[in-house]
């Protein structure tokens, strides 16, 4: 059975993607979001239950780096692409 | 005409000292002030920089000094991969502004070899799309049919080759997106083995199927750059330790008596016939060169579709979390005029109202519909029933692979569905536009080097890409195959009017 996209849910995924949609494109997500995930219910139609998940497509674990200094960019590089700064910090709104 | 020459013919010019790297990359502008006010495959060009290098290139060869492999050769690079102080858009509103303050691993290495970088080239908003109508700049256009789209995501990368513009290219592959434009746009494209080539200083995508690779009129030419761009990189953790070849070398070897698995799937449903009789001519083709074919199937790639188009926009909505609008890119404080989808947005704090208003002005559409669909099913309660599931069906696509190579060496198969289709015709259909990947998705799922290369025109004139697949880290396989079908076929040679 395939999941309804109505309006509301569209707006809470919205909500946690801190995207802020109108309603015209409210509408328009939900109706494609369902239409997506109609063609992805394919996917039921296999027995995966044996079937580990495959999160990557190459066998590599733990991939450790010498715990060394190395160069780290200057303040006013960092800060070079901020949108708001006071020369020393990022500013951003207050959190409190 | 300059355009003619291949990079390795242009690299004996230079070592001869018949040509210069300043003339070579004067010959780049020149062709590219003629032909791209009506292809428009740039975003950035650097001209004063580029032709700085080349005379250092020059002069470096004067005096004797051992130079890189591609020292004087323009290229072109897609732009989502960084380079230090200059314009890296990813074809967004979001990063209009920014400079990142490093070079890209890749950036590095072509910097080394002494390549000389003419600009950076249009794709789809952060490389998600398959016809470059997605940048936020406007679309590049199809140098063998102006009306039509040159595919995508590197569909600037596919159309400065196609357009005579520059004999080299970088681009980057997450479901196809070097693949498709270089079947499109009838130049050769080569995603590498996940791990193959470093991700470092790649605005990510879908990390775990990003790919960067070459792109070039000639296979002999994509097997040079990818001899540059391959290795091992600690700066990139998945970044595979194995050690790269010298890919340009031995192209002429014997391949023996090849076997060359033809994928049965991929002529079942929705392929062009005009596709089906150039690829089924191209196999032909290899069969004479003494490979043997043989029917392969792949039970699960009709599935390979709906895992990536799950398993791509969970990795990018969580990749582009990263927006907030604080650190670099674009920050609106206003957030949209109060409506009815906009509940809540009172009752938020100001830094959230920020986070939003600058991520909906700065993503645009596809981009907020990959993200929609990412958090949706990577959210409570529907985690496992789309994403965990499409992870296991992606061991399924990998097992398709091992047991298909354990029988034959290569993969053929047409690399796209259709040839190139006109500006706006997918655009409503989200799902239509997927769709264009339905050949290619699978070697970015199990990780395995694929290549397109030109095999034919279809009614329209326009070109149609043969696909062969290899296993994990044998691109030398897949380029020899493909540099011998180039000697005895002239596909590769055919130029649009322009």
């Amino acid at each position: 059975m395939p999941v309804e996209i109505n309006p509301a849910l569209v707006r809470h995924i919205a909500e946690l993607a801190r995207l802020e949609l109108d309603d015209q494109l409210i509408q328009r997500l939900a109706s494609d979001l369902a239409e997506i995930l109609a063609y992805v219910e394919r996917l039921d139609e296999l027995d995966t239950e044996s079937v580990q998940p495959m999160a990557h497509a190459l066998d590599l674990t733990d991939v450790f780096a010498d715990d060394v200094p190395g160069p780290c960019l200057e303040r006013q590089e960092a800060l070079a692409n901020a949108p708001k700064k006071d020369g020393e910090f990022f500013l951003v709104p207050a959190v409190l | 005409m300059w355009q003619e020459r291949s990079a390795i013919e242009w690299l004996r010019w230079l070592a001869e000292g018949r040509v210069s790297a300043v003339e070579l990359v004067d010959a780049a502008f020149q062709a590219i002030e003629r032909t791209d006010s009506r292809v428009r495959a740039f975003l950035h060009l650097r001209p004063e920089q580029a032709r700085v290098e080349a005379r250092s290139i020059d002069e470096r060869r004067r005096r004797g000094e051992e130079l890189g492999l591609l020292a004087g050769l323009p290229i072109a690079v897609k732009d989502v991969l960084c380079v230090r102080g200059e314009p890296t858009t990813c074809g967004s509103r979001m990063l209009a502004e920014f400079r990142p303050p490093y070079d890209a691993t890749v950036i590095e290495r072509l910097r080394a070899a002494g390549a000389v970088l003419v600009g950076k080239t249009n794709l789809d908003e952060f490389a998600m799309g398959s016809s470059t109508e997605n940048s936020a700049f406007f679309p590049t256009r199809n140098p063998w049919d102006l009306s039509r789209v040159p595919g995508g995501s590197s569909g600037g990368a596919a159309a400065c080759l196609a357009a005579g513009q520059v004999p080299l290219s970088v681009g980057t592959d997450t479901g196809g997106s070097i693949r498709q434009p270089a079947a499109f746009c009838g130049v050769v494209g080569l995603k590498p083995t996940y791990g193959r080539v470093s991700r470092y200083g790649l605005v990510a995508y879908a990390s775990s199927l990003d790919q960067v690779g070459p792109m070039a009129r000639t296979a002999e030419d994509v097997a040079l750059l990818l001899s540059v761009l391959a290795g091992h990189d600690p700066r990139d953790s998945t970044s595979a330790p194995v050690a790269a070849e010298a890919y340009h070398q031995g192209l002429d070897a014997p391949l023996g008596r090849l076997r060359i698995g033809v994928i049965r799937e991929h002529f079942e449903s929705g392929l062009s016939p005009s596709i089906a009789g150039a690829v089924r001519q191209a196999l032909d083709v290899l069969a004479q060169m003494g490979a043997e074919l043989v029917e392969v199937t792949m039970p699960h790639s009709p599935y390979a579709i709906a895992a990536y188009y799950l398993v791509a926009p969970c990795e990018a909505s969580s990749n582009l979390a990263r927006y907030d609008g604080m650190h670099y890119g674009l920050r609106c404080d206003e957030s949209l005029p109060a409506g009815d989808g906009n509940e809540g947005r009172q009752d938020a704090s100001r830094l959230v109202r920020v986070y939003r208003a600058s991520r909906s002005q700065g993503f645009g559409l596809e981009v907020k519909r990959r993200i929609m669909l990412g958090t949706f099913a990577l959210s409570a309660g529907y985690q496992d029933r789309y994403y965990v599931k499409a992870l296991r069906v992606r061991r399924l696509i990998r097992a398709d692979y091992e047991r298909a190579f354990e029988r034959v060496d290569v993969l053929a198969g047409p690399t796209t569905p259709s040839t190139a289709f006109r500006f706006g015709e997918k655009l409503a259909d989200p799902l239509a536009m997927y769709l264009e990947d339905l050949f290619t998705v699978g070697a970015n799922l199990a990780g395995v080097p694929a290549l397109s290369l030109p095999c034919g025109f279809d009614e329209n004139g326009l070109p149609i890409g043969l696909q062969l697949q290899a296993p994990w880290f044998r691109e030398k396989r897949l380029l020899q195959l493909a540099h011998q079908f180039q000697q005895r076929t002239d596909w590769h040679k055919r130029r649009p009017a322009l």
